[in-house]
């Protein structure tokens, strides 16, 4: 168990120093002029001006050092926690921005992947091998997964927030409310957190349950389910082992789907103004705030490692192979 | 990494190891095609979605040859719903752009991304899954390290990263960028089979005649997993169009083109489709891209059914 942890924390650290290098390389070695680019973005610069703001910008990123100081800098900075600052956020630190809108990101993230993760293994297992309900979920899986996220976003926000009113088809509360603990306010925000929950929700569900489906097909055609049969075991206990045999790649798949699962979770907080990271990363591009886009590059790095992790927690809970020493899940 | 249900780990340990036992008997080549085509015109999945693709490729092919407006022109009517008249199909936008020419367009791009991703990916997967899992040792060791980096890697947050520095963006960029994040799922699974294949008489009979490394591969390996190859492709096309998609929907898709994904874009964020409701604007490219990936993963069901005996129901 020691070695299992031990191959994957390595993996992490090297992802981490990766992730974290490509975001200091970008702004420095693609082509064209970032400093250039953002004065630009000044219209109306007297050339005193221009060359002061050429100055400012420079010394923000220290592209006057060498190479080679200006990358312990940048680590130096990021392990102290300190992203810069925003343009977008009026001068207020990276980190400020990005908290603020994190618990709107897992608000709706959390519940969708246990929730649609729950749901679907659930589905697809009793529809394996049943004709009639089999019928049913696989198409409506395959046509879930193969959905847009940002599209079902915005057709049921067209459905049910445009033309039947039900519910606010924007932002994460009422214009209208200040944040406080009130019922009111739980509401509101209960009703603006519904649609883009559904449409992630939807989404993931269908592939969760395809693959659950499938995986249980295979593991009644295996060898020992053939085996109990023969026994004579009923039906209900083959199709128990049959089902927590299944559950196993089902875990790995979480964790292999969690970049996929985290870019539609972007892009449905696009379509519904969500004021999580996915709106707040939309608002960098458009307003080009590159400290803020490097910043939640590295959240979603740090969130996606974290993530990974819990997964591989929760599959040594599961596999007792795992415990014992013996080679579980591919490392 | 590409779409829901493609990533699908599942594959690795399942329909792969069943495809071998089978495959690894010999067929004979010639048979082997006559027996696919046999039961690939008996299996419903596989017609349907090849039906569906087709009339598909077929409007990206013709589509643009019929209506030749300008996806990108704005003289036409603004906000017209879908009309019987010439070329207003589909309506216009709020700039009075011609949604079905911005619809043929896009698929045109959709699939020309999807086929190079897709290619580009079973590419490196296959090159990094064969050289793991033939060699085994410390380059194993090496490859399955980066593997498993890129595989953690969020993909998605990596490539806004990058297209938010670049100005100017074509299509080609975008599709060899998504192809060159998307292949790690692939070369685990691949490492995974030529593991268990590199062990086999016949393996060691081809090395005893003296063939390098990629020659065995490619002649021995490689055709004894060929149906999964093929199955690989088919996912990673399909997931790269709807990783494309996302990118464009973030405002970092290809900058002077069209593409479905940009069209969705336009209409939310730009265009204010939804408050305006301008459905026939949204509607077309998101159905588009649903049809195209889920007659994709419809097909990789009937191939698999084609080619994996037990699973048959015909």
């Amino acid at each position: 168990m020691r070695r299992y942890f031990g191959r994957k924390l390595l993996t992490y650290s090297i992802t981490f120093f990766v992730a974290a290098t490509i975001d200091w390389m970008i702004p420095r070695f693609m082509p064209g002029d970032p400093v250039a680019s953002l004065v630009a973005k000044q219209a109306g610069l007297s050339s005193a001006g221009a060359t002061a703001l050429v100055q400012y910008y420079n010394d923000l990123f220290g592209f006057q050092k060498p190479i080679i100081v200006q990358f312990f800098d940048f680590w130096a900075k990021l392990l102290q926690g300190d992203l810069g600052l925003s343009v977008y956020g009026h001068g207020r630190p990276v980190v400020e921005s990005i908290m603020g809108a994190l618990p709107f990101t897992l608000a709706l993230l959390v519940p969708a992947i246990l929730l649609s993760w729950w749901a679907g293994n659930s589905f697809g297992a009793m529809a394996a091998r049943r004709k009639w309900m089999d019928n049913a979920v696989l198409p409506i899986g395959y046509i879930l997964t193969a959905t847009p996220y940002m599209w079902l976003g915005i057709v049921l926000a067209f459905v049910l927030g445009f033309s039947l009113r039900i519910f606010p088809m924007s932002g994460g509360y009422g214009f209208n409310l200040e944040p406080t603990l009130s019922w009111e306010f739980f509401t509101d925000l209960v009703a603006h957190w519904i649609m883009p929950f559904a449409s992630l929700f939807l989404v993931m569900f269908g592939g969760w349950a395809i693959g659950m489906r499938n995986m249980v097909i295979y593991e009644l055609e295996s060898d020992y389910s053939r085996y109990l049969e023969a026994l004579g075991a009923p039906q209900g206990l083959v199709r128990k082992y049959a089902f927590r045999n299944a559950m196993l790649p089902q875990i790995t798949g979480l964790a292999l789907q969690l970049g996929v699962i985290i870019g539609g979770q972007l892009v449905t907080e696009i379509v519904f103004a969500y004021p999580g990271i996915g709106s707040l990363l939309f608002n960098a591009i458009k307003s080009e705030d590159y400290f803020l886009l490097q910043g939640i590059f590295l959240f979603i790095i740090i969130g996606t490692l974290v993530a990974n992790f819990m997964v591989d927690v929760a599959y040594v809970i599961v596999d007792p192979r795992t415990r014992v020493g013996m080679r579980g899940g591919t490392a | 990494m590409s779409g829901p249900a493609s990533t699908d780990p599942r594959m690795e340990s399942v329909s792969g190891s069943v495809d071998i036992d089978k495959e690894a008997t010999a067929v004979p080549a010639k048979k082997a095609g006559g027996e696919f085509l046999y039961f690939a015109l008996r299996s419903r999945k596989f017609l349907f979605a090849t039906a569906i693709l087709l009339v598909l490729v077929g409007f990206a092919i013709f589509g643009p040859m019929i209506d030749t407006t300008d996806p990108m022109d704005t003289n036409g009517v603004q906000m017209s719903s879908p009309t019987m008249d010439a070329g207003n199909w589909f309506g216009t936008t709020i700039l009075g752009e011609d949604v079905f020419a911005q619809f043929v367009n896009g698929l045109r791009a959709t699939f020309f991304v999807g086929l190079l991703a897709g290619a580009l990916a079973a590419f490196i997967g296959m090159a990094i899954g064969f050289t793991a899992g033939y060699k085994g040792g410390w380059v194993d060791e090496v490859l399955n390290m980066i593997t498993n980096v890129v595989l953690v890697l969020p993909t998605l947050a990596v490539l806004i990263v990058i297209s938010s520095y670049l100005k100017a963006r074509g299509v080609l960029f975008e599709a060899v960028f998504v192809g060159l994040f998307s292949w790690p799922w692939v070369a685990r699974a691949i490492r995974a089979q030529t593991f268990t294949l590199r062990s086999r008489d016949f393996i060691d009979l081809a090395k005893l005649s003296g063939r390098g490394t990629w020659k065995i591969i490619i002649q021995e390996i490689a055709p004894n997993m060929s149906s999964y190859l093929f199955m690989v492709f088919i996912l990673l096309f399909g997931g790269a169009i709807l990783f494309a998609a996302s990118l464009d929907f973030i405002g970092l898709g290809p900058t002077g083109g069209m593409s479905l994904g940009l069209m969705m874009f336009n209409s939310v964020t730009y265009g204010a489709a939804l408050t305006l409701g301008l459905w026939w604007w949204f509607i077309p490219p998101g159905l588009g891209i649903m049809a195209i990936v889920g007659a994709l993963y419809v097909m990789n069901v009937g191939l698999d059914e084609i080619f994996n005996p037990k699973l048959r129901d015909i």
